[in-house]
């Protein structure tokens, strides 16, 4: 069974303003649907760049340039080249269709029901009903439904930091975008808590494609059905996880997965 | 030994001199109590300045710090978003800053003294609204700069979470920067407003004085600054004596809105 292509990464190259050298080099990478891939690699060699390049974050500071072509296909079949959006409207729409977490957990400064309500009111729901029962079944999706069922007017700043990762999750897991972006998203969590998280990713992947960035290989290996390896803006092999981690085609991934460098 | 030695005098020296500092401010306050509460009555908050009380000047004071506020919060605060928000990095955005800067530590009185050029000189004679104009000239740059600083203390991820979520520029920066830097924001404008509210000299030549109870901003203001400053100079013991009470009032004014400050931010953080 072939698997269909929620987005398309074609020829892509990315320079951040005031630098001659692209941070990104001719990448070239499928993020299959209802997948998890991971993206692998040294520090600075831009895996976060690229994905932040996929919703477009890096528009937030001008200047920047961008080649090359990223593809979102639609659920109609039809695709759409994300690098020539212009319109504001244009990147709500790819916003609330391409999700991103963060390194850092960031709650607003508002209440853990107004945080997870936030991106459906920006979408256009009003309707009280609906949005209770969308941020429901955000938390539950997000698993901390029990936890915070009691306290929804609580501020969000007072939960715990594996709690305001869920409740991130929640939030952008409460729009049903297509893909969900995770950049790093247990750095710095305690075994049990990375372990939720990963529990929680390996259960959203039935609803939205994942693309997660990491430093821990290991995460990599057991979260993900493929992995990028990226070196120094080049994505250097794309492939299965299995394949990748177990019998790898470049010489540098091998040299990486094993811990020579890096 | 010598090492030692050193020590002990550095920490001598530095001991003195923060002695001698809090020194004067207790001489200042326990003067000023001493001789305030006792010039205090009950017809000093009854009475207007021309019955020898200070209850028009009190209301005139508020007034104008008052309505400077109106003026300078969203002036300031705008600007301020522009500088952290909008100017990024800029030529403009650090153009501005420097020189709201330098507005901060610019002497009361030039700005007394523009603000004569433009509002009185060609308006034939001292007015509120003058003074008020001065006012908010010294509260913009005091706003601008808290302003400035508090987002600067909003982590980046929030806005681009923010994003992230679907949220233009400005939505975001109205309903969650402004928010998580609530708490300083309002400290600095509060901080602020106790700086002008003791202020003579940009209203010194501007809304002047005035002897009688009014609300009329068109012609000569009651200010308690400009009157003690006046009070004071006067020969009669019975001025002196309204100084001192005026005085002694308007630092525990002072005092009390630094104290709210200072307690909003512990509360809150």
């Amino acid at each position: 069974m072939a698997e269909s292509i929620v987005m398309d990464v074609r020829d892509f190259s990315f320079t951040y303003p005031g630098v001659e050298k692209p941070s990104l080099k001719k990448i070239n990478l499928p993020i299959k649907e209802n997948k998890i891939t991971a993206m692998i690699g040294p520090s600075g060699c831009g895996k976060s760049t690229l994905l932040r390049a996929m919703n477009r974050i890096h528009d937030l500071y001008p200047g920047n340039t961008y080649e090359g072509e990223i593809n979102l296909y639609k659920a109609n079949g039809e695709k759409e080249n994300i690098l020539k959006i212009k319109k504001e409207n244009d990147f709500i729409r790819l916003r609330q269709e391409v999700g991103m977490i963060f390194q850092k957990p960031t709650p607003f400064p508002m209440s853990i029901f107004d945080n997870v309500a936030y991106g459906l009111r920006l979408a256009g729901i009003k309707n009280k009903t609906e949005l209770q029962d969308r941020v429901e079944t955000a938390l539950k999706g997000a698993a901390i439904w029990n936890e915070t069922k009691d306290r929804l007017n609580e501020s969000a700043l007072g939960m715990s930091g594996g709690q305001q990762r869920r409740l991130c999750i929640a939030r952008a897991v409460a729009l049903k975008p297509r893909v969900l972006l995770f950049d790093e998203p247990t750095s710095a969590l305690d075994p049990i808590s990375t372990g939720a998280i990963e529990e929680l990713i390996a259960e959203i992947k039935d609803e939205v494609s994942v693309v997660i960035v990491t430093h821990n290989m290991q995460q990599a290996s057991r979260l993900s059905d493929y992995t990028a390896f990226m070196y120094l803006g080049e994505l250097i092999e794309y492939d299965d996880t299995e394949k990748i981690f177990l019998n790898p085609g470049e010489k540098l991934t091998e040299d990486y997965i094993t811990g020579r460098f890096g | 030994m010598n090492r030692l030695f050193v020590n002990k005098l550095i920490l001598g020296l530095s001991t003195l001199s923060a002695v001698i500092g809090i020194g004067f401010l207790f001489w200042i306050l326990i003067t000023l109590s001493y001789k305030g509460i006792t010039s205090i009555h009950w017809s000093t908050f009854t009475n207007d300045l021309v019955e020898g009380g200070i209850r028009n000047l009190l209301v005139g004071q508020f007034t104008m710090a008052i309505l400077a506020s109106f003026l300078a919060v969203p002036l300031g605060m705008m600007a301020g978003i522009y500088l952290r928000e909008y100017g990024h990095g800029s030529k403009l955005a650090s153009v501005i800053r420097n020189l709201s800067d330098v507005m901060m530590s610019a002497p009361s009185i030039v700005i007394g003294v523009f603000v004569f050029a433009l509002l009185v000189d060609p308006f034939g004679g001292y007015n509120g609204w003058a003074g008020i104009v001065a006012l908010a000239i010294m509260m913009i740059p005091i706003i601008i700069s808290t302003t400035d600083n508090m987002l600067a203390l909003v982590p980046k991820e929030l806005r681009e979470a923010g994003i992230a979520l679907g949220g233009s520029k400005h939505k975001i920066i109205l309903q969650i920067v402004i928010k998580a830097a609530k708490v300083g924001i309002t400290t600095g404008i509060l901080l602020s407003f106790a700086r002008i509210i003791g202020e003579t000299a940009p209203l010194l030549f501007t809304s002047a004085n005035n002897q009688f109870f009014t609300m009329d901003l068109n012609g000569q203001f009651p200010s308690l600054t400009v009157s003690i400053y006046n009070l004071a100079t006067y020969p009669d013991e019975a001025s002196r004596e309204l100084a001192w009470a005026a005085s002694f009032i308007l630092t525990m004014i002072v005092l009390c809105i630094n104290l709210i400050g200072r307690f909003v931010i512990r509360n809150k953080k």
